[in-house]
């Protein structure tokens, strides 16, 4: 059974963690991600859930860790500054191997910043969602139907490694409206052996813990848990191609500013040069294959980011210096414009 | 023969890291004898906190899970949402549950989380060697109070029952001691009621123990339950602050 | 059987049992330590053992397991 409406972002992602069978939810407002919130407050209580809103973004990020080492979907959602609070137990999950989902619509910043659509946070979701040596899968949604669909992806992987998920989206995003298909999803919860809900004197206790003083233990987890971070670079990295058959000129973007540099490629095309569109659907795993694959078929890339330039790194990494890497950025809430974009690809064209 | 006293079924058998004295030996076995009392360790689920009891998870037979510093009130409160039919208790320390986790420790009280809260007060911070807690008592001498606490300088500490007790989704709070048999015997009733309340579903209950520390406080395990008799029970007086008793 | 068996491995001398004994019949070890290093916890007089468990109530380590005798 499916279905086609049309809904904002923000619902979308709350109707497609239902969807995916996560009825717990602990948040706290913050704009511009409050109609995940408020969408939850109004379901999970007529469906047996629970919508718990917190004392602080801290609190609300430790109650998903308790609900998600007791074995059950779950999920919190924030913006910006209140993903920095969150930041403490995703680094905990991460170090006790449990599964959760975190969603992040981003803000401006640094600080309180502002309300508009931002990217500024992909460092911290890439490199530093807490302190140690971690990574979670961050997923990028470029279409509310997309946003519905990496729910349930994110969801999936992040119980198949074990490892916490994020969603990361912006402003745009999440307050965007569009028609989606709301199909079921085609996983089932994995099963949890490890979750601590009781023994029922069935087994020995389980202990979900992230503390280990010897060195050589603590290393020795650390290393195990990236060999199965290897796993999911190899398996889980996605990425659109756009154009790209004989681009060249290799635009990069995610996100909500994947959609405005689609439109620039376009109209690039249309004035003569050959442009093409990466989009990164995971940014962790880093799609650097699909970058890869093409060193040598166009003249340089391009990253297009609502931030000062951070995924940019990524690409460079990716490229390695077999070509330029280009970036184009416009930061605090500001949208950067078709435009903008078109006459950065006209000037590397020339 | 009779057994008189035994381990506890809950209590695992391993040896604690626990200082020689450190009364959270103690306090450990009363909540897994309040575990076996109920017949409940099947569903248990504890959270260990931050702080020289940090591996109490290794210590209880249910399933545990260790909590960020402060914050296992909200731990608790995940795994309790998620599961109504576990039961649940945190065990913290004064740092962990007064000074990093006071927002948690009292919105859980006050939202009547269904949880047991098992919070020792030996008003220091172990685990780190000694320093200033939140419960230091006045003119107290700790490593970050080498003259004493001042409290016109570091504040005042903190009376944890007192507080909760004036929030409406608390069931039980109460002060307790190990400093001797008797004391013994009144925390391990005292604990007892507090898992009993959430198997009742009565809302948030908390036993707050008046426990040692004769490692940070430079005493032999004997003198320091004669200093938490002398100095600290004047100040954290022993007894109920609030107990919906029958009432749901 | 002994109305207390006393795990001596585990005791870490700390004493406090000794302090609250009633009938005075608990000492800390005088010549020599257990494998963790401590001065374990010995009985003087089991014959004045009234098997009150106070001992066993105070003591944070689980060391002692008190039983009575049927009457």
């Amino acid at each position: 059974m499916s279905k086609r409406v049309l809904m904002k972002g923000n619902e979308a992602l709350a109707e497609a963690a239902i969807q995916a069978g996560c009825i717990h939810f602990f948040g706290y407002p913050i704009t511009p991600q409050t109609e995940v919130a408020a969408y939850m407050s109004k379901r999970l209580p007529k469906i047996g859930g629970v919508y718990l809103q917190a004392e602080s973004e801290l609190a609300a990020s430790n109650m998903l860790l308790g609900a998600a080492a007791s074995g059950i979907r779950a999920m919190t959602s924030s913006s910006s500054p209140g993903i920095s609070l969150k930041t403490e137990a995703i680094s905990y999950m991460a170090g006790s191997d449990v599964p959760a989902l975190i969603v992040n619509v981003q803000r401006g910043g640094p600080g309180l910043g502002g309300i508009q659509p931002s990217q500024a946070d992909y460092f911290q979701a890439t490199r530093a969602l807490g302190h140690g040596d971690f990574q979670v899968l961050v997923f990028a949604p470029a279409t509310v139907q997309e946003i519905m669909d990496l729910v349930y992806l994110a969801f999936d992987r992040a119980e198949e490694y074990r490892v916490p998920a994020m969603i990361l989206a912006d402003g745009m995003l999440g307050q965007m409206m569009e028609p989606v298909v709301i199909e079921k999803p085609q996983t089932s919860p994995h099963e949890k052996p490890w979750a601590a809900s009781g023994h029922q004197n069935k087994r020995r206790h389980n202990i979900i813990n992230s503390l280990y003083l010897q060195a050589e233990e603590l290393e020795n987890r650390v290393i195990e848990r990236y060999k199965r971070y290897e796993i999911i670079k190899e398996k889980e990295q996605r990425a659109e191609e756009y154009l790209m058959e004989d681009a060249e000129i290799a635009v990069v973007a995610y996100g909500a500013t994947s959609r405005i540099v689609k439109a620039a490629v376009k109209e690039a095309r249309e004035q003569g040069v050959k442009a093409g569109c990466i989009r990164p659907i995971t940014l962790w795993p880093y799609p650097t294959d699909t970058i890869a694959k093409y060193v040598n078929q166009v003249k340089c890339f391009l990253s297009v980011e609502m931030s000062m330039g951070q995924m940019v790194e990524d690409v460079r990494l990716a490229v390695n210096g077999a070509v330029p890497v280009e970036f184009y950025g416009r930061t605090g809430g500001v949208i950067p414009e078709p435009g903008e974009v078109l006459a950065k690809i006209m000037e590397l064209g020339r | 023969m009779s057994v008189v006293f035994e381990k506890p079924k809950a209590l695992c058998d391993v040896d604690t890291h626990y200082c020689p004295g450190c009364t959270h030996g103690i306090v450990h076995r009363l909540v897994a004898e309040a575990i076996d009392e109920l017949g409940v360790e099947g569903r248990t689920v504890g959270i260990a906190s931050v702080g020289c009891s940090v591996m109490s998870y290794n210590y209880f037979e249910c399933d545990m899970i260790q909590a960020p510093h402060g914050r296992a009130p909200a731990v608790a409160t995940g795994v309790k949402r998620a599961h109504p039919d576990n039961v649940v208790f945190t065990y913290q320390g004064d740092g962990d549950l007064a000074a990093i986790g006071t927002a948690e420790t009292v919105h859980s009280a006050t939202r009547g989380e269904n949880i047991t809260v098992i919070f020792i007060n030996n008003a220091i911070y172990g685990m780190t060697g000694g320093q200033m807690a939140p419960t230091t008592l006045p003119g107290q001498v700790t490593q970050t109070t080498p003259y004493g606490r001042d409290v016109s300088y570091s504040g005042n500490p903190i009376r944890v029952c007192e507080m909760l007790s004036t929030l409406d989704g608390v069931a039980l709070a109460q002060r307790v001691a190990v400093d001797s048999v008797p004391h013994i015997k009144e925390a391990r009733k005292a604990i007892v009621k507090a898992f009993k309340n959430q198997i009742d579903k009565k809302g948030f209950s908390i036993v707050e123990v008046l426990s040692t520390c004769p490692t940070n406080w430079g005493l032999s395990p004997v003198e320091a339950m004669q200093w938490l008799r002398d100095n600290m029970i004047p100040y954290y007086p022993l007894g109920v602050y609030k107990d919906i008793g029958g009432k749901q | 059987m002994e109305k207390l068996t006393i795990n001596r491995e585990k005791c870490k001398g700390c004493g406090l049992c000794v302090s609250v004994c009633p009938k005075k019949i608990l000492r800390l070890s005088e010549d020599g330590f257990n494998a963790k290093g401590y001065r374990a916890v010995e009985v003087t007089d089991i014959e004045k053992c009234i098997s009150c468990a106070m001992c066993a109530t105070i003591c944070p380590d689980v060391v002692i397991r008190v039983e009575r005798a049927e009457r």
